[in-house]
């Protein structure tokens, strides 16, 4: 049967078809769809959201040294979380087959950064394979679990943005039967990573890498396609489709498994073409491995190293071929359209009061690090998940009494739940007085909705146990705790107020869930009175989309108006009412 | 070159609908036995961000992307938007344009602001084609059909059979909503057709 999937669905596909019966995963864009479609399979596949990437790394190495074919997946910046369960799984090897997918973001679309992962494969030394389409997603999983299982190796499965976001057709299979573990076979001088047996399982991995080489000069994914011989180019994952569209007459080497490398293949495509490129995104991995072997080739000195590529940039860079361009807009400037927070989301009040408050805020990564943006500009650093809570504490060092009352963290629910907890016991511990805000909105919000400990459902939907918020922060040792409605401005500014001057930690919660989640009523909906509006400006500085100016006077367009009431509250005149409420009505 | 492929570029704002409508686009491609492709970007588009979607179909497609020149025709779900991607437009090719205005921030706030979308596209092409989705939906009684009366619109520039595109129809929306977009898909074809 032929579908069209994304490379995420497709590998969730592919973990149905070859027998995957456990797998795990913080969501990570561009990684996230891969479990939430994983659900489709759930009669045959365990699927969880784990609290972090590490969590989620570890439980797969627990199905898979429990005998069950796993997989985990995460984007990027995930892997530097689960990275120290991931470099020693090296050493341990596997017992059923283990799949790690990093979906990579270049271009960074929807990350903090742009690194590129195919340097753990190399620091782990464990195979690693790139798809270049959902076709590929589906088989390379198959494949690396074949990989993993002969090899006793942890197979990194790395996509990029335009792997896992493209939809391409692909055809189904149906799932292979593989036998339920029945015992746990121990082996602790392979399991146990005390030194005296991590020296031995070092030799192990180095020998293993050596086999792998040999594997690599062998498989058909890595393949030679033979046409014009004056130029060739070393390819891999996405990047192997923009060159077979820019390149049409080109040879190509295209590598489906890009660690280690199949160094005698490579050999004899370079002694076969005039010219040499390497074309990959993001870092010169292969360009630098192909140049130790002594082979010349082209790469960074033509092609960047920033960004994602596409087509044209081959055409421009490798072909010479430049389009022109006209004009069209002549002196029009577009305006930019930005993601902005929802109307009716609950972290607007919030951030509306922290600007009034003129405070440092330290952010974090979620749907809240859009209150970055103008009008409401009130975010001073976003570096990963969980960051927000040291940070604050560790300004707080630098400036001790300079920034008392002067500087909060915001941290998400599901982002303080990952890894936001350590750092409370942090400042706790270490006599802290930080006050730190959960922006507790019942949801992973930025990724799409997924559920979290914190909502008491599962990712298969099951109802389980909620994580309750106030009692964990109290467990660490915060006295302080505050719950807050953040649709209330004044409760907000005035709880907030407090617990700054304090010298003690604080934990203020808010109480309202993601505005996309919860259905609204329709009474609620606001509306401007134009007879009072004097066009003052201060609503618009709240940042809703819902709010425009039209005719020298603030309007509310009613269909988005999602009617939480910050608008009305920061209107000196009065002149923003309920629906219903108005005096002509 | 034999391999002729068909570039659409799908544009508008986050929330309006436009990946059902390249998904539509896609399943009907597919089922006429083309290769298919399709891309765009989640998480942080759908916050009423830009929101742009490529779909790319022909005897054997390489990229997913649609880069400067490429697009055969353009599918504006808003005025506005049209205009960040005029440059993608092939020098022949054509704009499908919904008649609709969504304010962004910046304009809303009193910086910037919003051009004359129509003006600027009569420079560009004689082949503008615009529908009013809004007004069409509000017809058959659903907001949330502006997409697929815009897919309708798109519909009579594409070699696919209408019998083709009910069944795609059926199979991809909610049965309890299937009445509604056909009648907004065929109202925007019927539309389209009339000059």
């Amino acid at each position: 049967m032929r579908v069209l999937l994304s490379g995420n669905e497709a590998i969730a596909r592919g973990a149905y078809e070859y027998g995957i019966s456990v797998a795990t995963a913080y969501p990570g864009t561009p990684s996230t769809e891969i479990l939430e479609n994983m659900v489709n399979y759930k009669d045959n596949i365990y699927c969880e959201w784990a609290p972090n990437e590490k969590v989620a790394m570890e439980v797969a190495i627990g199905a898979s040294l429990g005998g069950a074919r796993a997989l985990v997946a995460m984007k990027h910046v995930g892997l530097n979380v689960a990275s120290d369960p991931f470099l020693t799984l090296s050493y341990t090897g596997v017992k059923g087959g283990l799949v790690i997918v990093s979906a990579d973001d270049p271009g960074m679309h929807s990350s903090q950064n742009e690194q590129d992962n195919r340097h753990y494969a190399r620091m782990a030394k464990v195979p690693m394979l790139e798809p270049s389409d959902s076709q590929e997603a589906k088989d390379y999983v198959g494949i690396a679990l074949e990989i993993s299982e002969v090899f006793d190796a942890p197979v990194l499965l790395r996509t990029t943005t335009r792997v896992s976001h493209t939809k391409t057709v692909v055809r189904l299979s149906e799932r292979e039967k593989i036998p339920a573990p029945s015992e746990f076979e121990r082996a602790p001088g392979k399991y146990v990573m005390v030194p005296a047996n991590a020296r031995m399982r070092h030799i192990a991995v180095e020998e293993r890498l050596e086999r792998l080489r040999q594997y690599a000069e062998e498989t058909d994914i890595n393949r030679i396609e033979w046409r014009d011989k004056k130029v060739g180019v070393i390819t891999s994952g996405i990047s192997y489709q923009y060159v077979r569209e820019a390149m049409p007459d080109a040879s190509i080497l295209k590598l489906g498994m890009t660690y280690p490398l199949a160094e005698n293949l490579i050999r004899k495509f370079a002694n076969g073409v005039e010219t040499l490129y390497v074309v990959e995104e993001l870092d010169p991995f292969l360009e630098e491995q192909i140049k130790a072997m002594g082979i010349n080739v082209i790469g960074k000195e033509k092609l960047p190293i920033l960004y994602e590529f596409d087509q044209s940039i081959i055409r421009e860079k490798l072909a010479d071929e430049k389009i022109e361009l006209k004009n069209f807009l002549g002196e029009t400037q577009l305006p930019p359209r930005p993601p902005v927070l929802c109307p009716g989301c609950p972290h607007r009040g919030v951030f509306y009061i922290l600007k009034k408050l003129k405070l440092v805020v330290m952010g974090d990564i979620g749907c809240y690090s859009l209150g970055v943006a103008p009008p409401l500009a009130a975010l001073d650093s976003t570096v990963c998940m969980g960051a927000s809570v040291g940070m604050t504490f560790g300004a707080e060092l630098a400036l001790k009494e300079n920034i008392k009352g002067k500087i909060v963290g915001v941290i998400g629910d599901s982002t303080f739940i990952h890894s936001g907890i350590t750092g409370l016991i942090d400042i706790v511990y270490n006599k802290g007085a930080s006050t730190i805000i959960i922006l507790d909105n019942r949801t992973t919000g930025m990724t799409g909705h997924q559920d979290n400990p914190g909502t008491g459902r599962t990712l298969k939907g099951e109802r389980t146990h909620q994580l309750d918020l106030k009692e964990v922060v109290r467990a660490v040792g915060i006295k302080n705790v505050r719950v807050i409605d953040p649709y209330n401005l004044e409760e907000t500014e005035k709880v907030i107020t407090e617990e700054i001057n304090k010298d003690e930690p604080s934990v203020i919660i808010t109480n309202r869930p993601c505005v996309l989640i919860v259905k609204d009523e329709k009474q609620n909906k606001y509306r401007v009175d134009a007879k009072l509006c004097k066009n003052c400006g201060m609503c618009y500085m709240v940042g809703c989309s819902a709010i425009y100016r039209e005719d020298n006077k603030a309007n509310i367009d009613e269909i988005f108006c999602a009617g939480c009431g910050v608008c009305a509250q920061v209107c000196r005149f009065n002149a923003i009412k309920k629906v219903g409420d108005m005096d002509d009505q | 070159m034999t391999n002729k492929v068909m570039s659409i570029m799908v544009v508008g704002v986050g929330g309006q609908g436009v990946i059902l409508a390249s998904e539509l686009l896609c399943e009907a491609a597919m089922r006429m036995g083309y290769d298919v492709k399709k891309s765009e970007i989640h998480g942080m588009a759908q916050r009423g961000g830009s929101v742009v979607s490529s779909v790319r179909y022909g005897e054997k497609v390489y990229s997913p992307l649609i880069t400067k020149r490429e697009a055969d025709i353009l599918l504006s779900f808003e005025q506005l938007e049209t205009l960040r991607w005029l440059d993608y437009i092939k020098p022949e090719g054509k704009i499908v344009i919904n008649d609709q205005r969504i304010v962004p921030m910046a304009v809303a706030v009193g910086q910037g602001e919003y051009p004359d979308v129509f003006g600027i596209l009569n420079r560009v092409t004689d082949k503008v084609y615009k529908l009013n989705g809004p007004d069409i939906a509000q017809q058959v009684g659903d907001i949330r059909a502006v997409n697929v009366a815009l897919v309708g619109a798109l519909s009579i520039h594409l070699d696919i059979p209408m019998e083709l595109w009910r069944k795609v129809i059926e199979s991809r929306v909610p049965p309890e909503t299937l009445d509604i977009n056909l009648k907004a898909f065929e109202m925007g074809r019927t539309l389209m057709k009339v000059p």
